[in-house]
């Protein structure tokens, strides 16, 4: 069954970013909301790691966890979608079951 | 589809309750059912009627108390995690012993099995805490 | 009432937060719903169930030989994983000893820890209609 994996803590805070993209499938989805959304950023010392998973999973990030954290969507790793709530609601729809990485 | 939804954390400590907020009214707007919102840990906390934030700041409470009643949402505090944490409504300050309760509208207080049950209902179960 | 299969995810070690306790208490009830229950310990989660936890420095009750009683619950499904044991220089033997037992083996005691590695944990995830993270 497809998973939506959410993640909510930075990367470089905590390991359950980490974590989750050490257990996720081809096709899963993995939605960036809270403070994993400075995740999404090119150029970060987890950058390779997110890239590597991407292979195999699509990935998100809530858009307005990203502005609000002073960072815009053109600083945003190639391949990485900023939705907004109606596509977080979309994403539980489309995807089987869900696992938030706290 | 029907949700049930998980909130783990008090008002203000972590974004959990406003992501959590959000959510739920994002479900609605999109025509879904929101079954259960059940409230764990610190999350209990988000029943609170005592809390006066800054006036220039949300009323995390109120907003969960007033989406609560415009929806008439089932909206669930954990008995065993807020017995531990110190929010109870007039029933249960009054099982207690207490002269007072604090608990604001639009909550009910409950057992850990309607977590289990929410989870069984609804088609998604979705967890915000931290 | 149907059944699903649920799974109760547990990352983080038991009295630093009130996470483990909180969580048992869930895993507890759940068992009440008659549900297809499996357990995960992954990360920091694996100490939740090492053997000789001691409280008495801490002030904290020790709740840890609650995990044992989950057998009697019918709750006899804890994944742990290897490498979240290895990272932290723990085995297998530095966990306790949880065990079911099997009415229809004339009552023998039967494990209930099932070692998997991280893919095979993701496995078992994937199988999930119901996870719960603390």
């Amino acid at each position: 069954m497809a998973m939506l994996h959410i993640v909510n803590k930075s990367p470089f805070e905590k390991v359950s970013f980490r974590s989750c993209l050490n257990h996720v499938k081809a096709g899963d989805s993995v939605l960036m909301i809270e403070d994993a959304a400075v995740g999404a950023i090119e150029g970060t010392s987890f950058s390779e790691k997110l890239k590597t998973a991407m292979g195999d999973v699509s990935v998100y990030v809530l858009g307005g966890d990203l502005t609000a954290r002073g960072l815009s969507e053109d600083r945003m790793i190639d391949g990485i979608k900023a939705i907004d709530y109606a596509g977080f609601v979309d994403l539980t729809v489309d995807n089987e079951t869900t696992q938030s990485w706290l | 589809m029907k949700f049930t939804i998980m909130i783990n954390e008090g008002p203000y400590q972590h974004q959990s309750s406003d992501s959590a907020l959000q959510f739920c009214r994002a479900v609605l707007a999109q025509g879904h059912e929101v079954f259960r919102v059940f409230f764990y840990h610190d999350g209990v906390n988000n029943g609170s009627s005592l809390s006066v934030p800054p006036g220039d700041d949300r009323l995390i409470q109120k907003e969960w108390s007033e989406l609560s009643k415009e929806n008439n949402l089932d909206l669930v505090i954990c008995i065993a995690a807020a017995q531990r944490r110190g929010l109870m409504d007039e029933d249960e300050a009054k099982r207690q012993g207490f002269e007072c309760s604090n608990m604001i509208e639009g909550f009910r207080i409950s057992g850990l099995g309607q977590l289990i049950e929410g989870g069984i209902e609804s088609d998604r179960t979705v967890v915000f805490g931290d | 009432m149907a059944t699903k299969k649920f799974m109760f995810v547990n990352r983080k070690a038991p009295y630093g937060t009130v996470y483990a306790l909180e969580a048992l208490e869930v895993v507890l009830i759940s068992a009440a719903f008659e549900q297809d229950v499996s357990l995960a310990f992954i990360d920091d989660g694996v100490y939740q169930i090492t053997k000789g936890q001691d409280t008495t420095g801490i002030g904290q009750k020790n709740f840890s030989n609650t995990y044992k009683a989950l057998g009697d619950y019918e709750i006899k499904k804890l994944y742990v994983e290897k490498e979240s044991l290895e990272e932290r220089g723990l085995t297998q033997d530095d966990l306790m000893d949880l065990v079911w037992e099997d009415e229809d083996d004339d009552w023998a005691e039967k494990p209930s820890i099932i070692m998997v590695n991280r893919s095979e944990m993701a496995d078992v995830m994937a199988e999930q209609e119901v996870t719960l993270s603390f």
